[in-house]
């Protein structure tokens, strides 16, 4: 965590007092060259993104009209989503997404805080397991799922293919593996003193956890969620498999539908899905980039 | 712990870590500090517990009712482990663990179990089930009208939404029954001449609802009784019912099946079907062990020996050429825009994460489109009308996947990178500097070094995750372009995963075999298992667990 948020900040201001003095020649070795690298790579980090967006607003659905960037600009494709299923997918996707987070918050933490606090027998064994079940990527089993599904919807078929539930449940199995490490680390941290000292108050270890533990690992808990969001939000793999009426679709599963099938015609009404499917998790992204990006690294580098 | 020993009622009462315990925890009492939230706490949690008691036993009665004893002693075992684990006051870390782990042992584990069971079986089509079904279900295939057999007066009703038929016997007595259930005698019923006007409980249907659903009502297959060798009743008319028997008879001692036209014999064979003398086989099967035959499938039949090896290959190459490239480019930007005096620094930061932060199917579906031979951006307006193969050549379809992937990874490397070059120890760079060494070497020497260490974890994930990057690979070539010379849809993009779900069959382009995509998916397990190791034992991730 602390790699990147320590990140050493020197104030403009005295960075800017030594430009003025150099020599052009030498101002390109040491900065101008740097300038026409961010130009170029923002160039090749952007102009997709720019093109999506100019597709969404096209007045024509197609590829070949999207091509004129910004050609003419008109809300067409937008209010076209209103007449597909877009807004259905979009909401089942949130659903699942933020289903699958906050489950995914409330198993990990726990299980990380029992890791960290108490001391019983095949503790050890515990975690080592984890460590080993984390290596296999769920995903990889989906043949597996998908069968388990089958004989799970015979008994219940709240549970079984066609759920958004299942989906849920099949989400929240990855749950311990992925997670608990990051949180169990990040718990460690803060010092077993405290609970020590609320203890001897008479504190509950429940009460510990909700209302003394948690509150200080926070930052880890909407790391995770954000990252179980983001995650769950772009799987397609079992998505596709599970959710096999266009109703219970994710927005992954629809846009590809749309995009496989037909690609010329609904150009312009994927771009607008595109487009507004990409917004709230951008905007997740900018605002707490800091945090993600730290969560990410804290996983494998000690910081 | 012993301290706690008294309060250990309370304590127990909301340590189910689940949400409802959490908004009355809020609540603070300084004077008392658990009173207000053990009463709360040892509600929600005997509410809760409530809740999933009655799930549990619907699900467990649902199983019995479905036969499913498997799901039976799965939803016991869960069930009676909540309970103990919930009620007793020696299983407190488990109070915590348990919610997860009851979805990871079901979710997770149990299917990479299961997994596993699946890659030494041939299940797939026509070997779907157990022997009994396919008994059952090859039975039912070949019923045929028995020439001269009887016929009944029926009459067509409707019970609990299914059709079904009533039928008079040769004694006069009435009897019912559906698709689901056998004929069985039924009391109250009212004949008229010979012929059903009431029955209780169903629904006759007149001459007009039967016209209405004149294919339901002619495809409708009643059986006379449990056993399949009895037959069924269909109807041409939904007057007469005739009685049709099966052509085949199962000899549940010699357990073979007989064609009683014919007289051939079918004796069931080692690989799950019913086969005849002459090697004519009968067109359902079960589901048997084959041993290691799917994996020598995988490595020694032609049909799949030589798409896999490609893809083998390709699926190395691919991870490690994404992580590579990423790599090298997010470093270089890094290095780039690591030096305070630039100008804008931010900004660009900003930008550049753009890609990192748009969902990676969107990413690929973008670009395919954009790279679209005829019609994409990339051609017609960046190049100006040319007419690239992109996502169609061979070697240009995988070159596309690179740069795809390099646009959508080099910003998460560029990040890395950046956080890992601000964090270098400034007095190494100093003694770097105060022994003389130069640019270039300190650069060389004391910053690469020292990068690699604090990201090669990082990049052995990143490899990790592009092994098994399917959303891509499906997104933006779907695998292809195709393999010319092979017979099963596969392509020159295909990476494992991909692979396992083509030959999976489940997105209907190919006929399904569960076994040899299992065995594949245990031969991607392996992989990353070992990867997984080496990436341990270098970030020693163990020592953290004391």
């Amino acid at each position: 965590m602390a790699t990147t948020s320590a990140a050493p900040r020197v104030r403009p201001s005295a960075a800017r007092t030594g430009q003025p003095r150099m020599a052009p020649g030498r101002w390109f070795s040491e900065l101008g060259w740097r300038h026409l690298v961010g130009v170029l790579a923002v160039v090749f980090a952007m102009f997709p993104i720019v093109y999506v967006v100019s597709a969404a607003l096209s007045e024509g659905g197609t590829l070949t009209g999207s091509n004129r960037l910004f050609g003419e600009v008109s809300g067409s494709n937008f209010s076209a989503l209103g007449d597909s299923m877009f807004w259905t997918w979009l909401g089942n996707t949130l659903q699942i997404a933020i289903a699958t987070g906050v489950g995914t918050v409330l198993m990990g933490a726990a299980a990380a805080y029992a890791f960290s606090r108490f001391r019983f027998r095949g503790r050890r064994a515990g975690l080592t397991a984890l460590l080993v079940i984390q290596m296999f990527p769920q995903m990889l089993a989906f043949v597996a799922i998908f069968l388990l599904l089958i004989g799970l919807g015979n008994v219940m078929p709240v549970l079984g293919l066609n759920s958004k539930l299942a989906l849920i449940a099949v989400y929240l199995g990855g749950a311990l593996g992925v997670n608990t490490f990051l949180m169990y680390g990040f718990f460690n941290t803060v010092p077993r003193e405290l609970d020590e000292a609320a203890k001897l108050d008479g504190a509950t270890h429940a009460q510990i956890y909700w209302t003394i533990i948690l509150r200080l690992v926070t930052p880890i808990l909407a790391v995770v969620a954000l990252l179980s969001f983001i995650s769950t939000f772009g799987e397609f793999i079992i998505a596709r498999l599970v959710l096999q009426s266009e109703r219970n679709w994710t927005v992954a599963v629809g846009l590809y539908g749309w995009v496989s099938s037909l690609l010329e015609a609904n150009w312009g009404l994927f771009a607008a899905g595109a487009v507004i499917s990409a917004v709230p998790v951008l905007l997740l992204f900018l605002f707490l980039q800091k945090y993600i990006v730290g969560g990410l690294t804290a996983g494998s580098v000690k910081g | 712990m012993s301290t706690q020993s008294t309060l250990d009622d309370t304590s127990t009462a909301a340590g189910d870590g689940d949400a409802p315990g959490r908004p009355r925890r809020r609540r603070r009492s300084p004077g008392t500090p658990h009173a207000s939230g053990t009463v709360g706490g040892l509600v929600a949690k005997l509410v809760l517990m409530a809740v999933v008691n009655a799930f549990g036993v619907f699900a467990i009665l649902a199983a019995w009712n479905e036969e499913s004893y498997g799901i039976l002693a799965a939803m016991v075992a869960l069930l009676v482990a909540a309970d103990w684990v919930y009620f007793s006051r020696r299983t407190l870390p488990l109070k915590y663990v348990l919610p997860g782990l009851a979805f990871l042992l079901v979710f997770q584990v149990y299917v990479v179990a299961y997994t596993g069971w699946v890659a030494f079986t041939n299940y797939g089509d026509g070997h779907n089930s157990t022997k009994e079904h396919a008994i059952e279900a090859l039975l039912v295939q070949n019923e045929r009208r028995v020439e001269g057999s009887a016929t009944y007066p029926i009459t067509v009703l409707e019970r609990d939404g299914e059709l079904g038929f009533a039928v008079v016997d040769e004694d006069g007595d009435v009897r019912v029954g559906t698709a689901e259930e056998p004929l069985a005698p039924v009391d109250g019923a009212t004949l008229d001449g010979g012929t059903v006007t009431a029955v209780p409980g169903a629904e006759l249907l007149d001459r007009r609802q039967v016209l209405e659903r004149q294919d339901e009502v002619t495809t409708l297959r009643v059986p006379f009784s449990d056993d399949p060798e009895d037959g069924s009743i269909r109807t041409q008319d939904a007057r007469t019912g005739y009685v049709s028997t099966s052509t085949l008879e199962h000899d549940a001692e010699a357990d073979t099946m007989t064609d009683v036209t014919t007289g051939t014999v079918y004796s069931p064979s080692d690989d799950g079907w019913f086969v005849s003398p002459d090697g004519e086989r009968l067109n359902v099967g079960w589901r048997v062990a084959v041993g290691f035959d799917n994996f020598s499938t995988a490595f020694g039949d032609s049909r799949y020996a030589g798409p896999f090896l490609k893809i083998l290959a390709w699926t190395f190459a691919f991870a490690i050429l994404s992580v590579v490239t990423t790599f090298l480019l997010g470093l270089f930007l890094a290095i780039t825009f690591n030096d305070t005096r630039l100008g804008g620094r931010r900004i660009y930061r900003t930008l550049l994460i753009f890609p990192y932060a748009i969902p990676g199917f969107l990413a690929a579906l973008l670009w395919s489109g954009m790279l679209n031979r005829s019609y994409g951006f990339v051609n017609q307006v960046l190049l100006g009308g040319a007419d690239v193969p992109w996502l169609t050549d061979p070697w240009l379809a995988k070159l596309s996947v690179l740069l795809v992937n390099l646009w959508l990874g080099f910003p998460y490397m560029f990040l890395i990178c950046t956080g890992a070059l601000q964090s270098l120890p400034g007095d190494v760079m100093e003694a770097a500097k105060v022994d003389g060494a130069g640019r270039w070497r300190t650069w060389r020497s004391v910053t690469l070094p020292l990068l690699l260490v604090a990201t090669t974890p990082l990049l052995i994930s990143s490899f990790a995750f592009n092994f098994n990057n399917f959303t891509l690979i499906y997104m933006l070539t779907n695998g292809g372009p195709r393999f010319a010379d092979a017979s099963v849809p596969l392509g020159h993009t295909d990476i494992l995963i991909s692979m396992v779900y083509s030959v999976s069959g489940l997105d209907g382009t190919a006929a399904k075999n569960y076994g040899l995509a299992s065995a594949l998916s245990i031969v991607i397990f392996a992989i990353v298992a070992t990867i997984s190791a080496i990436t341990f034992k270098r970030t020693k991730q163990f020592e953290e667990i004391s």
